[in-house]
């Protein structure tokens, strides 16, 4: 990281007008911001997930029974009352296509916050100590591999399914398999980390391992770790949407975008707006995060292009 | 070689092993295969006992487990909560899945790599841009949402149009046909083609972003900027130099992500309403059927093991490089 940064500065440097040469330094983090901003992909994502936050937020927060407000127009296409129109027991489609949005984004972040959590010390304590341990974990990380997540979820949503308020269930289960990304990554970066000088100074030192993997080598590979974590968000919605498809995530009457598309899926011929919004929401949902995720991974390491599949 | 082919395949049956020991355990311990009986106030009390000593519910989880996998051993994976063989079924699913998996994986490698090689020969032109976009949009979308997309905004319209179905919405074959392969060939490929195309837009997308990637590493490495400074056309310079090396490692991609693969045929399946694995899976969870949820894993796994060990191998093949074996 220390030798990138000296590269940067050097790259920064030559963008200076020569006439006068008090260029300007900048950090690490300072640059990582500078390219973020400077990428338009990037910053549509931001905006675009941001304003969608905010407004589901806030129109949620003005009226938060309407997502479950039946009313007499039922079938209403769009309108001035009813801008996203009405299903078929007369609920406005906008309040919960928005309470869906936020429904979505809990699930995600928790999904994310877990996965960080438990793929970062999983693959830091396989990467630092090697050996058996690492082999042990990371056999445990093959076997995600080799079964289709998704029919791993299927089977203990179904069990959560039934539960009240499953939507803290439902994230706990996403994350317990989302980890392992994370995980290998980690792993790959302490594996070369661990035979930096730094890390070789600090031990002798006398830091202990604990100091050593939580001051010295973690920060070191945060920068992936971020990137990963956003990709597990985007990740998290996709999951949460197809289980709730399936009629096995998210259950009436809470709300979400995957429930919402499977209650209009039969009627997209006739009343399109129970299905073309909710959909339009759900993609421009994933799309934004996966662009922030992408313009993170540009602005952090410049280098690599690898996008997750 | 051989000795590498062989600790992977012993590394393979232990990962099937083991995920099976989870996966019985944690449908046997999740609900009650009785459930629908035990509903349904008629049913005598006799016929619960008998159905669940048939299903050796009382017995302890190991020894039931141990019964399962005695039998698989001697290539019977039991009967279903209904008394029909799995064995059987699963077959029959198995081929209807693969009619659409098969397919929209070739498909799948095609699209991604020739995308993923013109927008690296065309990088940062409007071509490769527009390709981005597309290919983020594609990597972004659920499998679920591309299959309804496609079923009500394309198959519909046409439907209509024609005043007849040309593109299929449900189902696998139409139950009614009859004749050989080829008088019934209209028929599958009515019913095959959107949800093919789903498979496709839901796959090809990572593989296209890897594989401009790869493309452009090549074409910056010093063997390539080498051949064209000994003037050999810029044509040659492609075929031999750049895409002989760029192919390679999307190989490695392609078969990591076969698990996930079939993980949206089960998606792409409930959309369409095919009879397929994945419907075969889905009902199997939903009526506790230990028996349908194991012999679906087993299949799956196995499928995903092999094709991660042919394209390691292929690799290796491809690759003169890659030693296997010799450490």
């Amino acid at each position: 990281m220390t030798k990138r940064t000296s590269k940067e500065a050097d790259v920064s440097g030559s963008n200076v007008d020569s006439d006068d040469m008090d260029f300007e330094t900048r950090g690490q983090w300072s640059m990582v911001l500078h390219r973020f901003i400077h990428n338009g992909q990037a910053m549509t994502g931001l905006v675009t997930f941001f304003l969608l936050l905010i407004v589901s937020g806030v129109y949620t927060a003005l009226h938060p029974n309407q997502y479950s407000a039946l009313s007499t127009a039922f079938n209403q296409g769009p309108s001035a009352a009813h801008i996203f129109g009405t299903n078929s027991i007369g609920i406005d489609m906008l309040a919960q296509i928005l309470k869906g949005v936020l429904q979505d984004v809990q699930v995600a972040v928790l999904v994310a916050a877990m996965s960080v959590v438990i793929g970062t010390l999983v693959g830091a304590v396989a990467g630092y100590y090697g050996g058996k341990i690492d082999n042990v974990m990371m056999r445990l990380v093959d076997l995600v591999l080799v079964i289709p997540v998704l029919v791993v979820l299927i089977l203990l949503a179904h069990i959560v399914a039934q539960k009240a308020n499953n939507w803290f269930y439902l994230a706990i289960i996403i994350g317990s398999l989302s980890w392992t990304y994370i995980a290998r990554l980690v792993r790959a970066e302490f594996l070369s980390l661990r035979e930096r000088d730094f890390v070789e100074a600090s031990r002798a030192l006398g830091a202990n391992d604990w100091r050593i993997i939580s001051r010295h080598m973690i920060p070191n590979a945060i920068g992936p770790i971020i990137v990963n974590a956003t990709i597990t968000i985007a990740g998290a919605i996709v999951l949460e949407a197809t289980l709730s498809y399936l009629g096995l995530g998210i259950q009436p009457p809470a709300v979400s975008l995957g429930l919402l598309i499977e209650q209009g899926q039969n009627s997209a011929t006739t009343e399109y707006w129970l299905f073309v919004y909710p959909a339009a929401f759900l993609l421009a949902l994933i799309v934004s995060v996966f662009f922030i995720g992408d313009g993170l991974r540009a602005a952090l390491d410049p280098r690599k292009v690898r996008v997750r599949s | 070689m051989t000795s590498y082919i062989i600790r992977r395949l012993f590394i393979g049956v232990g990962v099937l092993l083991i995920s099976s020991v989870l996966v019985f355990v944690l449908v046997a311990e999740s609900g009650d295969p009785l459930a629908l009986l035990r509903m349904n106030p008629l049913t005598p009390q006799a016929t619960i006992h008998a159905r669940a000593v048939q299903l050796h519910l009382y017995d302890p989880l190991w020894q039931r487990y141990w019964i399962w996998f005695s039998h698989v051993l001697r290539g019977d994976f039991g009967l279903n909560n209904s008394n029909i063989a799995v064995g059987h079924q699963l077959k029959l699913h198995f081929f209807v899945t693969m009619r659409m998996v098969i397919l929209s994986t070739v498909l799948a490698i095609v699209l991604a790599i020739s995308v993923g090689v013109i927008a690296a020969l065309r990088h940062d032109t409007i071509v490769d841009r527009t390709t981005s976009v597309v290919n983020f949009v594609f990597l972004s979308v659920p499998v679920f949402v591309v299959g309804l997309v496609l079923k009500t905004f394309v198959a519909v319209p046409i439907d209509q149009h024609f005043h007849r179905v040309v593109l299929a919405t449900a189902g696998e074959q139409n139950p009614l046909a009859t004749g050989d392969f080829f008088q019934r060939f209209p028929d599958y490929l009515s019913h095959s083609l959107l949800p093919t195309m789903t498979l496709v837009l839901a796959t090809y997308s990572s593989w296209a972003i890897y594989q401009r990637s790869t493309v452009l590493d090549v074409m910056d490495s010093d063997y390539v900027r080498l051949a064209r400074a000994k003037g050999i056309s810029p044509r040659r310079v492609l075929l031999r130099h750049i895409l002989r090396n760029a192919l390679i490692p999307v190989t490695t991609i392609i078969a990591l992500d076969f698990a996930g693969l079939m993980g949206g045929a089960v998606i792409t399946e409930t959309v369409y309403g095919w009879n397929g694995l994945g419907r075969f899976f889905l009902d199997g969870v939903n009526a506790q059927d230990t028996n349908v949820v194991l012999a679906y894993l087993l299949l799956t796994a196995t499928i995903v093991i092999t094709f991660n060990l042919v394209a390691d191998l292929l690799y290796g093949f491809l690759d003169p490089r890659i030693r296997y074996g010799k450490s």
